[in-house]
Formats: C-alpha cells, sequence, structure tokens
C-alpha cells in the first residue's frame, strides 16, 4: 500500500504543495514495476465517482460532478495550473498595453466530436452563454464593449475599462469553467439545459450508454489534438490513455469500498474516512489525498432578519464558534482537517487568516456572552437549519448549535433534508415564517479563492448570495481588487478584504478539509488537481 | 370471467386518476425545488427564477397540473426536470433489473419456503417446526442490509465466489447475470421465505384439523397425498395472497437491496427523483407503483379459482 503524504498543516500548505505532487508523482510511478505493460487498446477504467450524473450542461449547474463531466467532453480557452497562474489551453493569449483589448487566437487542429472544425464563433457563443450564468462572467460582461470573432481563429474581447483578473476568471476551473460548445448549442438560453452533447474535449460523451443517476460512458477521442506541455492541473497536456472510461454510481460507501478492495472498479473519488482502515488493509489498493487544497466548510447568517441583522450579535456568534470541534466532528482523524481562518481558503495565493483568531482557538463563549449581553440580545430564537440527508453536512450544524448555545444564544435548531433547506435558504421571510436564520455548507478551495468567484463576498444586497448583505464598503473593496494590476496589490486589497468579512461577519470560516480517494494500485500517474481528470491517467497489466 | 377482467381493468382507472391527482398536489405542496437542484449552490435567487421560469415550475399550480392530464393521456410521462431524459427512457432502463430480481426472489423464496412451511405444519411441535419457526423469525427481523453485508462477505469477499454488487443484463451475459443476482436475491428471499414459510405453516395447521383430512387419514390415504392434494390446495388461497402482495411489495421496496448490491432499480429511481424533487418521474413512479398493485391483486384474485373451485367470478 502506498499513502501519499498531503503536506496539509496549516499555512505550510502552499509551500507544500508542489513537494506533494512530486511525491504523489513519485508514489503512483513507483509502484509499477520498470517494463510493466501499459494500457492497451480498449482498456477501460471504471471509476466511482462522489455523485451520480444527471445534469448534462455544465453552464446551467455549478453541481461538482457536471463541472467534471465538462473537462471530460469539452475543453476551454486558458486554463489554470497549480499556482493559479493561466496559460493557454485552446487558444493563445494577448492583452493590450492598455488592459483593453483581449485577443485568443485559437490553435491548430482542434476538432469537435462531430467532425467540425472549432472556430472562433463557437467560442464567442460558449462565452456569451457563460457570461449570463457566472458571477465572474457577468462581471466580465458588465464592463464588456464588444465580444466578437475576428476570423475563424481569432476571438477579440473589447472592454470599455480595464479588467485586470479578466484572465483568471477565463481560466478558472470551477464552479463554471467556459466550456467551449458548438455555437448552435451554445446558443441555448442559458436558462434551459443543452440537449445536444458535442464537445471538443480529450473523451466523447457515449450518449446510448448513459442511464442518469447510474452510470456514463466516455471513450477516448482519437481526433483529441492535446498541447505538448505536461497536463498541470487544468492546463497542459491532456494525453489519453485509455479506451474508455465508466463512471458509475454506489448510494452504499461500504458496497464501493468492497467494489474496490475485490477489483470490480478501478478507481473510488472519495472514500468515507472511517472506511479507510479497511482500504489501508488492502495491498491492492492505493489510499491519497488526490486535492491538497480541499473543501472549506462555512456558516452564513441572514442579515435580514433578527437577530442576525445586528453586526454585533454576529459578531458575538462568531466569537462563539471554534473551528478544531466542528473539524474533529466532521472529520474525525486530524490528518483530514486544518484550521484555516481564511476566506480565501488557507494554500491560495490570497490567503489571510486575519481577525480569525477566535475561531482557531476554539472560540470564546465567555467574551461572546459578553458581546451579546452589550448588543441587548433579546432571547430572539436562531433559526438553524440542519440537513439531515448530507454526510458532509451533518456535523457542523449540531457543533454550532451547542456552541451558540453556550455562549446564550436562543437556538432553534430543525431538521430537514438538503432540499428543503436550498429551498427555505431562498425565502427572504421572516424565520418563524418559514425563513432561517443560518445554515453550514462547503465550498472547494478553488471556488472561493477570490473575491470575484467567492459568491459569499457580495455586497449586493437582494443581488447577493443567500443571507443577502447590503455592504457599499465590501463593493468599493471589490473594485479595488478589480482596478488592482499587479498580484502584490490584490493581495493587499484582498487581506482588507479578510478583515472587513471577518468583521462584519459576511460569513464564518470554520476549516478545511481533504477528501480522500483510493485507487486500484495498476492505475497510475493520475494528475494531482481538485477535479479527477482522467487523462494521463494509465492502468496497467 | 371474461367479464369481470374487464370490469377490474376498468376499474384501475378511476383509481389511477385519484392517485394522480394525490400525488400532483401532495409533491407540490412538499418544500423542495428541482431549479435548486438544477442550478447549484452558487446561483442567485434570479438566476433560480429564471429556471424556474423555463421549466414551467412559476406556472401557476392548475396550468402545471391540466398540461401534465394532457400529456399523461397522451402516454406521455413526461421529461424528467434534472437529467432532461424522457421518464419512459429511464423507467424502461430500470425497471427491467428490478422486475428480474424480484421474479427470482419469489421463486426461489415460494420454492424453499412452501415446502419448509409444510414440514413445519406436518411436524408441528417438534424441532423441526421449531427450527423452522425460529428461522423465521430472525429472517424477518434481520434489517436486509446487514444480511446483505453478511453475504457479501462472506460470499464475496472471504471465498470470492460471486461478484461484490452490479448488474448484467441476461440478455447480454446470462451467466454473468445469474452470478450477479444470487446475492441480493439471497438477501431478498430470506424475508419472503420467512413470512411465505410463517403463513404456509399457519394456513396449513388450520386445515390439517378440519374433518376432510381426518377424513382422508382414516381411509388410509398416503400421508403426502394428504397434505399436498388435500390439505395444501385448500390452504393455498392466503398463501397465494402473501406471494401476491410480496411480490408487488418487492416491486415498490427494494431500493435499500438496490443499494447495497448497486443495482440500477426503479427503487433507486424513485428515491433519487424523490430528493432531487424530479416531479415528472416521482409521479410516473408512483403511478407505475400503483399499477403493479391492481394488477398483482387481480392476478391474485383470479389464481384463487384455480385453488378452490368454489370461487366464481
Amino acid at each position: 500500500m502506498t499513502f501519499i503524504p498531503n503536506g496539509f498543516s496549516g499555512s505550510l500548505l502552499a509551500k507544500s504543495r508542489s513537494i506533494a505532487l512530486a511525491a504523489a508523482l513519485a508514489a503512483s510511478t513507483a509502484i509499477v514495476p520498470a517494463g510493466t505493460a501499459l494500457a492497451q487498446d480498449g482498456e477501460t477504467i471504471t471509476a466511482v465517482m462522489h455523485s451520480g450524473l444527471r445534469v448534462l450542461d455544465p453552464i446551467i449547474t455549478t453541481a461538482h460532478i457536471t463541472r467534471n463531466h465538462g473537462y471530460m467532453i469539452y475543453d476551454v480557452l486558458i486554463a489554470m495550473d497549480e499556482n493559479f497562474e493561466v496559460h493557454p489551453q485552446m487558444a493563445e493569449f494577448e492583452v493590450s498595453d492598455d488592459g483593453l483589448t483581449y485577443t485568443f487566437t485559437l490553435r491548430d487542429g482542434l476538432m469537435f466530436h462531430d467532425g467540425e472544425p472549432v472556430t472562433a464563433a463557437d467560442a464567442v457563443a460558449s462565452l456569451n452563454r457563460w457570461g449570463e450564468r457566472d458571477s465572474g462572467g457577468q462581471l466580465i460582461f458588465d464592463v464588456t464593449e464588444s465580444l466578437e470573432a475576428s476570423d475563424d481563429k481569432t476571438i477579440t474581447w473589447t472592454l470599455s475599462e480595464p479588467f485586470a483578473p479578466l484572465l483568471d476568471i477565463v481560466g478558472k476551473q470551477s464552479a463554471v469553467p467556459p466550456f467551449i460548445m458548438p455555437a448552435r448549442v451554445a446558443e441555448t438560453p442559458s436558462s434551459e439545459a443543452i440537449t445536444e452533447y458535442v464537445g471538443s474535449g480529450p473523451f466523447t460523451f457515449v450518449e446510448e450508454e448513459f442511464e442518469p443517476g447510474v452510470s456514463v460512458t466516455y471513450a477516448k477521442f482519437e481526433d483529441y489534438v492535446p498541447r505538448e506541455e505536461p497536463a498541470n492541473w487544468m492546463s497542459g497536456g491532456k494525453v489519453v490513455n485509455v479506451d474508455r472510461v465508466v463512471w458509475t454510481t454506489m448510494p452504499d460507501a461500504q458496497t464501493a469500498m468492497n467494489a474496490l478492495v475485490s477489483g470490480e472498479i478501478d478507481y473510488l473519488e472519495q472514500s468515507q474516512i472511517d472506511l479507510l482502515p479497511i482500504l489501508e488493509a488492502s495491498p491492492d489498493v492505493v489510499v491519497e489525498v488526490r486535492d491538497p487544497l480541499g473543501y472549506q466548510t462555512m456558516g452564513r447568517m441572514n442579515f435580514k432578519h433578527p437577530p442576525f441583522d445586528d453586526e454585533k450579535i454576529r459578531q458575538a456568534a462568531l466569537m462563539a464558534m471554534g473551528q478544531e470541534s466542528v473539524l474533529a466532528t466532521l472529520i474525525g482523524n486530524p490528518e483530514y482537517y486544518s484550521l484555516c481562518g481564511a476566506i480565501f481558503g488557507c494554500g491560495t495565493p490570497l490567503a489571510s487568516e486575519t481577525g480569525s483568531e477566535t475561531l482557531k482557538a476554539g472560540g470564546d463563549p465567555e467574551g461572546a456572552r459578553a458581546l451579546l449581553e452589550e448588543a441587548g440580545y433579546d432571547n430572539t430564537p436562531v433559526v438553524l437549519m440542519q440537513p439531515t440527508d448530507v454526510t458532509t453536512l451533518t456535523a457542523q450544524p449540531v457543533v454550532a448549535a451547542q456552541q451558540l448555545r453556550e455562549a446564550g444564544f436562543n437556538v432553534d435548531m430543525q431538521a430537514m433534508d438538503w432540499q428543503t433547506l436550498v429551498t427555505r435558504r431562498a425565502s427572504q421571510a421572516a424565520p418563524a415564517d418559514g425563513g432561517w436564520n443560518i445554515f453550514f455548507t462547503n465550498w472547494m478551495v478553488p471556488e472561493i479563492s477570490s473575491p470575484l468567484i467567492n459568491p459569499m463576498v457580495n455586497g449586493r444586497g437582494d443581488d447577493a448570495w443567500f443571507g443577502w448583505p447590503e455592504d457599499a464598503d465590501l463593493e468599493a473593496l471589490r473594485d479595488e481588487f478589480i482596478a488592482a494590476d499587479d498580484a502584490e496589490t490584490q493581495a493587499e486589497v484582498a487581506e482588507r478584504i479578510q478583515a472587513h468579512v471577518i468583521e462584519t461577519v459576511n460569513y464564518v470560516p470554520l476549516g478545511q478539509y481533504l477528501t480522500v480517494q483510493a485507487r486500484r494500485s495498476n492505475i497510475v500517474d493520475m494528475i494531482q488537481s481538485p477535479v479527477p481528470v482522467f487523462w494521463q491517467i494509465d492502468k496497467s497489466e | 370471467m371474461l367479464g369481470y377482467v374487464i370490469r377490474r381493468i376498468l376499474a384501475v382507472i378511476p383509481v389511477m386518476a385519484i392517485v394522480a391527482v394525490f400525488v400532483f398536489l401532495l409533491l407540490r405542496l412538499t418544500p423542495g425545488d428541482p431549479a435548486a437542484i438544477i442550478a447549484g449552490d452558487s446561483a442567485t435567487p434570479a438566476q433560480l427564477e429564471r429556471i424556474r421560469e423555463s421549466l414551467g415550475l412559476a406556472d401557476p399550480l392548475h396550468i402545471q397540473f391540466v398540461t401534465w392530464m394532457g400529456q399523461l393521456l397522451q402516454g406521455d410521462l413526461g421529461t424528467s426536470i434534472i437529467s432532461n431524459q424522457p421518464v419512459t427512457r429511464l423507467i424502461g432502463q430500470r425497471i427491467w433489473p428490478t422486475l428480474q430480481i424480484g421474479t427470482l426472489t419469489i421463486l426461489l423464496s415460494v420454492l424453499i419456503a412452501v415446502p419448509l412451511g409444510v414440514l413445519a405444519a406436518w411436524r408441528h411441535r417438534t424441532w423441526i417446526d421449531y427450527a423452522v419457526m425460529t428461522f423465521s423469525v430472525l429472517g424477518f427481523s434481520i434489517p436486509v442490509f446487514v444480511i446483505g453485508y453478511l453475504f457479501i462477505k462472506l460470499f464475496a469477499i472471504d471465498l470470492r465466489w460471486l461478484p461484490v454488487q452490479g448488474y448484467t443484463s441476461p440478455s447480454q451475459d446470462l451467466q454473468g447475470f445469474l452470478s450477479r443476482a444470487v446475492l441480493p436475491c439471497l438477501t431478498l428471499a430470506t424475508i419472503y421465505i420467512a413470512l411465505i414459510a410463517r403463513m404456509t405453516r399457519a394456513s396449513l395447521l388450520e386445515v390439517l384439523g378440519e374433518d376432510y383430512v381426518r377424513t382422508a387419514r382414516a381411509k388410509g390415504v398416503k400421508e403426502h397425498i394428504v397434505l399436498f392434494r388435500h390439505a395444501l390446495r385448500n390452504a393455498a388461497v392466503p398463501i397465494m395472497t402473501i406471494i401476491g402482495t410480496g411480490f408487488a411489495l418487492l416491486i415498490s421496496g427494494v431500493v435499500v437491496t438496490e443499494s447495497v448490491f448497486n443495482i440500477p432499480g426503479i427503487g433507486r429511481l424513485t428515491v433519487d427523483a424523490i430528493l432531487a424533487r424530479d416531479y415528472p418521474v416521482i409521479q410516473a413512479m408512483i403511478l407505475l407503483t400503483s399499477a403493479i398493485y391492481v394488477f398483482v391483486n387481480l392476478l391474485i384474485d383470479l389464481s384463487y379459482t384455480l385453488f378452490d373451485p368454489r370461487i366464481r367470478y
């Protein structure tokens, strides 16, 4: 058995990432003896993913499984590497000196799965549809003067004012990347799901074998021309070494584990932490952390209704909460979680932990109680929504409720299924009339790693994310971030945003945790990245 | 009898209509929003509203109902809100594994349970009777997922005789189908063997005390003829009832077994649809389940005539 050390320990994470990657690659290649034959024609990898694929439109939804499906069959113009640096993928890019014109030139040999060449018009239509749906895209289109295909290979994007983070947003790997589709597909309104699944990515979608929520099959796209650079996160050469990849869903974690141990499947994207000892005991299974950044778990309060419409009471709630108890209950094994007060996630370029001292120190119930008294809290019940059917979201509400009670809050914890929660959190009604005061959820770290893509860091009131903070100062800070034209200034503004978010308790970061994947030992050369990808991966005999 | 069958089939129409109205209203009164599932966690309220409108979920309830009923009357079960696939295609993909596993389970259960029940009744108050009854109580009491895990541990992990999970269509690979069907069928059959064996024993004990059985024995009829020709045939009506309702229950309630053995059947389809509030799929599945119940009940009623000539329709 091989275990890849994840190098995940607070602020050391960023530095250790490249070491962990090297270790991962070394470990995965080390298990293949010299001369071992790798995949032959007809080789299939059977993978159990974290969820069943049901929605096939990667623009209409932010579901991770659909995004992962998107990376299988579509390609992107530009893409990020593990250092959050953007590289050409389908297109080379140039930025004019005044920062107002971005020119993308499609590389040669790009072909859709239906045999048609990829043109600039396809890219323009795809970007337009994406821009209607993605929050970062919307910001770019707010300052877009024109986006047009100058010729078959050239896309010219002209802005009315400079927007320095444009490439970062277009090249981001989550939640909604701008996948390029044929123009006829991309002309579907962004509120309607597409019905044709033709991409230009390294795999084709085998539609006749698709069973929603059960199984999806991808076949190698023989005409795909990979880049020459080595694959790194979503950038670089997407060289496919297997013939087919089958994603299957197993609702029962124990069954999935048994199937991996017995060799009926090749790969398990997420394993339950408490089942790891069984997997680790199997000589044919490798257990490892693929994504060293992991997830941020967090709580969000409703700014519209008492008691959390009062900043001081929100501050008392934040002071009451401690990350360690939440993470220990949620994950259990300290090897797979880390205290982190950075709203942009530890291990990211904009990470700063300013203001998170009490969160990381386990909370301060006495201080919270004093603050609550000072704020004149009148024992208004706090309606805390607890989803009971999502394993990764059941612990946070229970622990937080206890911490809030210890600080003197009157907590009304209401159990419900996740579907009820997502419907109810959209309600702006008073908590007693079907509204709410606080709920918890998780984000992949790259999804919250910048003020322009972090959904919570938005102070536009009713147009903001659930909880609806109206915060002009936050919006001004975001404008400053957009205007910042170098990494140093961006980091400085991001630190001020961090301080502001914690001070106003825009939301409560409750730490980071890792997910653990497991594979048969003959599955090698998998890329370490937040998105599980099936290029480069190989299957030895 | 043909008239009776036609009347029963026609009676299905009002039953289904009532079920349809009830299911539609119940689902719309349940909190939940399929648009939120489609849009994902970071969608803004405005984006959700746009998706809701494009799906027709923002229309008034009576318009949604009329649209659905209109489709239904044309034999169109609609399109899944979540996966955008026709509901008939989804059901077509998922119903066969459930029907095949269900049928095999019931066959296996009847083949084992009826002789066991007869044996227990014949050897009433002996160790055989007690052993069958102990098995029966255990089989009915142990949760199906526990039995499933135990079978997997023993037959798939330790002995490596059978696969852990999965489903293969018998039309593609009969051996693969059978090897994968053995464990789920055995798991499900444990409960039904217990149930049917207990019912067979109880019915038979009642009949074995009747005068005509005593008369047959007094006439010197051989014991196996007494048991199987005279007693069992007269005890068959309640046994058939339990087998029939057991089959209907099996079809509609196999979700745990489907999860443990990773069988892509209609149980999982229904639960997934409920969790995602995929209204067209849930509505179709409940209508289908109701139809199965009505049909199975009809078959049970008709089967009575085979065992009891006094019953006429």
